[in-house]
């Protein structure tokens, strides 16, 4: 997609342009719509649904987990696991209970991961959608065992494993836990991996800290939604740390491809052919187990 | 003056202090005919992670440090302990090597944490952490990570995915610093010592968590007695581990973490 790349030039928070909250255009009705972050032009809301939350001139926005199992699984096919497992403030955490509370009521999940089964393009696979309206989509103990435990059914099952990454890190308020998460994780996907099985990560935006350095990092095949800020350190703490300007399109996924770390970036409007794609390559052999 | 418990924050300030003996004082005192093995093959050589093969009571043992160096020069050099992604990248070339040669790995940590920079980004900090810990899970050769200073999130956790995991009486080990999380969440870096508190940072809390199986008291801390003391302590360890087939080990690793932060509820599925 060339003419993508051309008309949308991602930008690095810091850079000038580069968190516009100020809209030019208004919208031409009295529809309901809202403004791009990109463009600047009013998107109207329908126009953005049609088109899997993203403005014409390329800018995706952020998708819930839910909408993200509509766009991305068949239709009907996705078969939820653990939804019942749910984060407690297990280290006395000040405020963590009335900030769980809050969060479940604004995201109506109950964690911010979503884990299952499903088809994409009719192959049989195992699925990981990290929710961005809960705590940002930040990793905790039952964060990291929904994904654990999908890799450890996914080996078991002798399936590849599709997961969408958007998170903050770990979640500070579980503390020295959630940091643990990121070597459960790591070892769960590395014994899935060791049976000879496929794992696709898509990274959106935003992911960052604890999950960059762990699941987000460690597919056989990283795909990045455009735009997406991809990191280790977020681009506050870094200017901060180097009190230098950070480079044009920093931490952007296309910088990130450019300097080696994605495998390609797929906009929506072919994420689920390039998916299902990938997937059929990859269940073509013959599977010991 | 013994009047109740340490406060969290009193250790994050004694783990950080200066004087305080960092990895190669360990190195110097505890192993002997160390030589230091340097640059991960494709950048850089990064100071700020010591490494090299060295004898460990006459066996020969991979011994890998995140420094902070001792003196303001020195700090300069090694970086202040900030790894960038080449010094990860060096410490799995070290492990792999130790790995196919049969030697256990002794990591010394001692970390505010990765370094947060351009180049650092550039090059992969996240992708090089995530390869070192899934590396050091799948290692074929026993492993210990001892915390002698500051353990910063992913930064030192990416040093410490052991058999065993221990931590000096003083030394921290957290996801974020205090005043990191003071300041995102309560928009006040002057709450860190409130914040050490909640993040149950020290080793008596790892060990409460089961994050760490030892904590290795201060007393006589930085001399020839501490050294030794330590150094009869990570032999024996290894011999014990050493017995293990290597299946067993991995496996026993591998549940090692598995097993941190299970939610007492089920799931459904």
């Amino acid at each position: 997609m060339p003419f993508i790349e051309f008309l949308f030039k991602p930008k690095n928070e810091l850079e000038k342009g580069g968190r516009q909250s100020a809209e030019v255009a208004s919208a031409d009705e009295n529809e309901p719509s809202k403004p791009c972050p990109n463009c600047r032009k009013m998107v109207p809301l329908s126009q953005l649904w049609a088109n899997h939350n993203t403005c014409e001139c390329g800018y995706h926005f952020r998708m819930n987990a839910r909408q993200r199992i509509n766009f991305i699984c068949d239709q009907d096919t996705f078969e939820e696991w653990d939804g019942g497992l749910a984060s407690r403030d297990v280290l006395g955490f000040p405020g963590y209970t009335a900030k769980l509370e809050n969060t479940r009521n604004a995201s109506s999940e109950t964690e911010a991961v979503v884990c299952g089964r499903t088809k994409i393009g009719g192959v049989d696979c195992c699925i990981f959608i990290m929710e961005p309206y809960f705590m940002m989509g930040s990793m905790g103990t039952v964060v990291g065992e929904k994904i654990t435990r999908t890799f450890e059914q996914a080996t078991k099952l002798g399936l590849p494993v599709v997961g969408y990454t958007v998170s903050g890190g770990a979640r500070m308020q579980e503390g020295i836990l959630s940091l643990m998460q990121m070597a459960k994780t790591s070892g769960a996907v590395r014994r899935h991996s060791e049976a000879g099985l496929f794992y696709l990560t898509v990274i959106t935006d935003p992911t960052t800290g604890g999950v960059t350095a762990s699941f987000a990092m460690e597919g056989d095949i990283i795909l990045a939604e455009p735009g997406a800020l991809i990191g280790f350190a977020g681009p506050r703490v870094i200017e901060q740390t180097v009190r230098k300007k950070l480079p044009a399109g920093f931490q952007k996924a296309e910088f990130v491809m450019e300097h080696g770390f994605v495998d390609a970036i797929v906009p929506r409007n072919i994420q689920k052919e390039t998916v299902t794609k990938l997937l059929k390559m990859h269940s073509g052999g013959e599977k010991v187990g | 003056m013994a009047k109740g418990p340490v406060k969290a924050y009193d250790r994050v300030k004694s783990a950080r202090q200066n004087g305080r003996p960092t990895g190669v004082d360990y190195i110097e005192h505890m192993f002997t005919d160390f030589i230091e093995l340097h640059g991960d093959r494709a950048y850089a050589d990064d100071k700020a992670i010591v490494g090299g093969i060295a004898l460990l009571d006459s066996r020969p043992v991979t011994v890998i440090a995140i420094e902070k160096g001792r003196t303001s020069k020195e700090r300069v050099a090694h970086n202040f302990g900030a790894p960038h992604p080449e010094g990860y990248r060096k410490a799995l070339r070290l492990m792999r090597q130790a790995e196919k040669f049969g030697r256990p790995v002794i990591c010394l940590v001692d970390t505010s944490g990765a370094y947060c920079g351009i180049g650092a980004e550039e090059r992969g900090e996240g992708q090089a952490i995530a390869e070192c810990i899934t590396g050091m899970m799948a290692l074929k050769t026993p492993a210990i990570s001892i915390l002698i200073g500051e353990g910063g999130s992913g930064g030192a956790l990416a040093l410490a995915v052991a058999d065993r995991v221990w931590m000096l009486e003083n030394a921290v080990y957290s996801v974020i610093s205090p005043e990191g999380c003071a300041s995102i969440l309560w928009k006040d870096a002057s709450k860190a010592e409130e914040a050490a508190e909640s993040l149950k940072l020290t080793a008596q809390d790892a060990l409460a968590l089961g994050v760490i199986e030892d904590i290795i008291p201060e007393q006589e801390l930085g001399k020839d007695t501490f050294y030794d003391k330590l150094r009869v302590k990570i032999s024996r360890e290894l011999r014990e581990l050493s017995s293990l087939e290597i299946q067993e080990l991995s496996r026993r690793r591998f549940e090692r973490f598995r097993n941190l932060g299970v939610p007492e509820t089920g799931g459904d599925a």
